[in-house]
């Protein structure tokens, strides 16, 4: 349709600066660094406005072939790539807000040791999140998606002598690997169904499957998106990945990395529409999940937490669009929650290193004046993910609440009253850092500084995006890709501006209360409750983790498979071949005597042996 | 004509007489003469079968039989004068220093 776009440039331009930085970056110069890895991204993005100015017009995809990937029995895969305006959005937002953050990071990480590691980390980050996006077969998308979680594993055990730091990336790793686990059964059984793993062939063959053929492999890719994208049961690794560092946060655990998981189940939209208990499990999950964390969030006092809660949260409210069929309205809000939580991770970083690494928001305050652009870039942030009109996070969050609403007024007013607690603590967050009274240390407020220029101005790009991005109208452009599969919100004209009014009032209203909880009451001391203390140690999720799973796995794996079968069984059978060789020498050194005699002896008696038995033999 | 069993009978007698010394004897000359002994049993053999059976082979190894003899008596009497030069003794009990 189109010609050849060589859509293998966008991936192979971050390997590239991988490559180089990888191998040789120890040797090379910061500015030297800088080129190639700002460079490539720059370029992938420039690339992929080429590709999204010679595609967008047309609504049926567009394949490239490369090469036979695995031949083998009934499977083939292709290496090849797959662009329809799905494929457009997701990498407008990857190649651009990390294109943004790469700049950002130069400013951020220069004070760091591992310079160009963090670097060549991104970009190798980059280069398996495009693939992962321009995949044509979920085989392809596997690959993308194992290697963001290992770049996200390198990037979170970054700073990897602090242990906090590397077991949060095995945290990270292992939790990812049971939604992993649940992802690659469910392409065992795809393939069991339809023979193929290509997106074309199962779409079109899904068409015709029964629904409990289909429901088993979407609630099995569902759990491999509620490993990536942090739902409940699985969130618990996202809050610990805030270890990395701050870009990072931005890019990979806010930004691209775990909405990976909404653009799969946007991806299977033909698997998932078709199977209701399947949509219906994606849509509860998801909710809870946005309720869930938005509780935690509300009692964090470490600045990243808090976004990182809410974070989670946002990703249950993506899902729960996807869960009652508002594809476009959940890939509408991944696109705005990657412009303002990227916005906001990256201000907060700018608060971090303004204060000199200070994370906690009891020792801030009253920053506004000292850092402005910071804090007029975060309020524009914070602005948008509380859904104020017209902000970006007012129109995805609209869509998503009148989504939900169609299939059922409780879906939308657990939503409306979740987007009140995101506004909460993210005004709890700014109201915090930003105004009433200062309680910076004495230390940190002697350098406190405005961020440099490389800083400020992706604060600002970001910043832009996030008031105006609501008015890019990707809900009504992705129409054709999920023509067929999504539902349509058909909802009256009054309806449609009660349901709105309701959801901008639930996020005034949370304004309103952390404005009057933190600045106007702002010196009394907090009450204590019972459900206070349950919020600020987050429900004990983790302690019940360590102690349901961590530890029960502890003890079987050190009593019954370290002590019992690996020393047991497998090194007493090493050591007992070893014993009984010596005892049976033993037992033979004694024909040993070096009596040279006894020897000619042997030799004779069975000299005579053999000569007896052949006679023997041949008298028969 | 003498049947072929009397030649082997002989040659087992001198065969066993030359084990049984090979094992009893202490002397090494005493030890070396029975395996010479055992040889030449084992060539009467080879002589009576190869009469027998009108065939070349028996004369071939027994040629080879002598060869290797003559070798073997060349070398081994030549470690023989050397031990004794070096132990003052024949006796092969005592020539044990590589026993541990």
């Amino acid at each position: 349709m189109t010609g050849n776009l060589h859509l293998w440039l966008l991936p192979a331009l971050p390997l590239a600066g991988f490559l180089v930085n990888g191998l040789a970056g120890r040797r090379m110069s910061k500015s030297a660094v800088n080129a190639v890895a700002l460079g490539s991204v720059t370029l992938a993005f420039l690339w992929t406005l080429r590709v999204f100015a010679a595609a967008h017009g047309s609504t049926e995809p567009h394949i490239e072939r490369y090469f036979t990937w695995i031949e083998s029995g009934g499977l083939s895969a292709d290496f090849s790539f797959y662009l329809d305006r799905l494929t457009l959005v997701m990498l407008l937002v990857v190649t651009g807000v990390g294109a943004i953050i790469h700049f950002y990071s130069v400013g951020y990480m220069a004070h760091e040791g591992g310079y160009y590691r963090f670097f060549a980390y991104l970009n190798l980050f980059m280069f398996f999140m495009l693939v992962l996006v321009l995949a044509s077969s979920y085989l392809l998308m596997f690959v993308g998606w194992e290697g963001v979680g290992l770049a996200s594993f390198l990037l979170i055990g970054f700073w990897f002598r602090k242990s906090s730091a590397s077991s949060a990336g095995n945290k990270a790793f292992i939790v990812n690997r049971i939604g992993d686990f649940g992802f690659s059964l469910g392409m065992f059984l795809m393939f069991l169904s339809f023979q193929s793993l290509d997106f074309q062939t199962v779409f079109a063959k899904a068409g015709g499957a029964p629904e409990a053929t289909l429901t088993p492999i979407a609630l099995l890719l569902f759990l491999g998106a509620a490993g990536k994208s942090a739902q409940l049961p699985l969130y618990v690794w996202l809050p610990d990945a805030m270890e990395g560092p701050t870009p990072v946060s931005a890019l990979i655990h806010a930004a691209t990395m775990v909405t990976a998981g909404v653009y799969m189940v946007a991806r299977s939209a033909p698997i998932f529409s078709r199977s209701p208990a399947a949509m219906d499990v994606v849509a509860v999950v998801g909710l809870g999940t946005a309720l869930f964390a938005a509780t935690i969030g509300l009692a964090q006092t470490d600045i990243k937490k808090v976004l990182a809660y809410s974070t989670v949260s946002q990703l249950g409210y993506m899902f729960l669009a996807l869960g009652v069929g508002g594809f476009a309205a959940g890939i509408f809000h991944l696109m705005t929650h990657a412009f303002f939580k990227a916005l906001l991770f990256l201000g907060a970083g700018s608060v971090i290193h303004a204060l000199g690494g200070e994370q906690d928001l009891r020792r801030m305050g009253a920053l506004a004046s000292r850092i402005p652009i910071t804090c007029a870039t975060f309020l524009a942030g914070a602005l948008a993910i509380a859904g104020v009109p017209p902000l970006a996070g007012f129109f995805s969050k609209d869509e998503i609440l009148i989504h939900a609403w169609q299939r059922s007024p409780v879906l939308y007013a657990v939503g409306a009253f979740t987007a009140s607690l995101t506004a909460f603590y993210v005004f709890r967050a700014v109201f915090l850092t930003f105004y009433g009274a200062s309680r910076v240390s004495e230390d940190a407020g002697r350098h406190l500084h405005e961020s440099p220029v490389v800083m400020t101005i992706p604060l600002g790009l970001l910043a832009v995006l996030s008031v105006a991005g609501g008015w890019i109208p990707v809900g009504h452009w992705l129409a054709p890709v999920f023509a067929g599969t999504a539902r349509e919100a058909v909802i009256g004209h009054g309806l449609e501006r009660g349901l709105m009014a309701v959801s901008v009032l639930a996020g005034v209203a949370g304004i309103a209360l952390a404005y009057w909880m933190y600045l106007v009451r702002a010196g009394t001391a907090p009450s204590r409750s019972r459900l206070g203390t349950l919020v600020e140690n987050k429900y004990y999720v983790d302690e019940i983790y360590s102690a349901l799973i961590v530890r029960p796995l502890v003890a079987v794996s050190t009593r019954v498979l370290w002590r019992g079968i690996d020393a047991g069984v497998i090194d007493g059978a090493v050591n007992l071949v070893g014993r009984e060789s010596l005892s049976s020498g033993e037992l033979l050194r004694r024909l040993q005597s070096g009596n040279l005699r006894s020897y000619a002896g042997w030799v004779v008696i069975g000299a005579v042996a053999v000569v007896a038995v052949m006679g023997a033999w041949m008298a028969r | 004509m003498v049947p072929l069993s009397w030649y082997l009978v002989l040659s087992a007698v001198l065969f066993t007489l030359g084990a049984a010394g090979v094992l009893i004897k202490r002397n090494i000359i005493t030890i070396f003469m029975s395996i010479e002994l055992m040889l030449n049993a084992v060539n009467l053999s080879f002589v009576a079968f190869s009469y027998h059976w009108k065939h070349i082979g028996g004369h071939l190894f027994v040629f080879f039989v002598i060869v290797v003899a003559a070798a073997e008596a060349a070398v081994g009497l030549a470690i023989i004068i050397s031990v004794f030069r070096n132990r003052q003794t024949l006796n092969a009990d005592d020539l044990e220093t590589m026993k541990l």
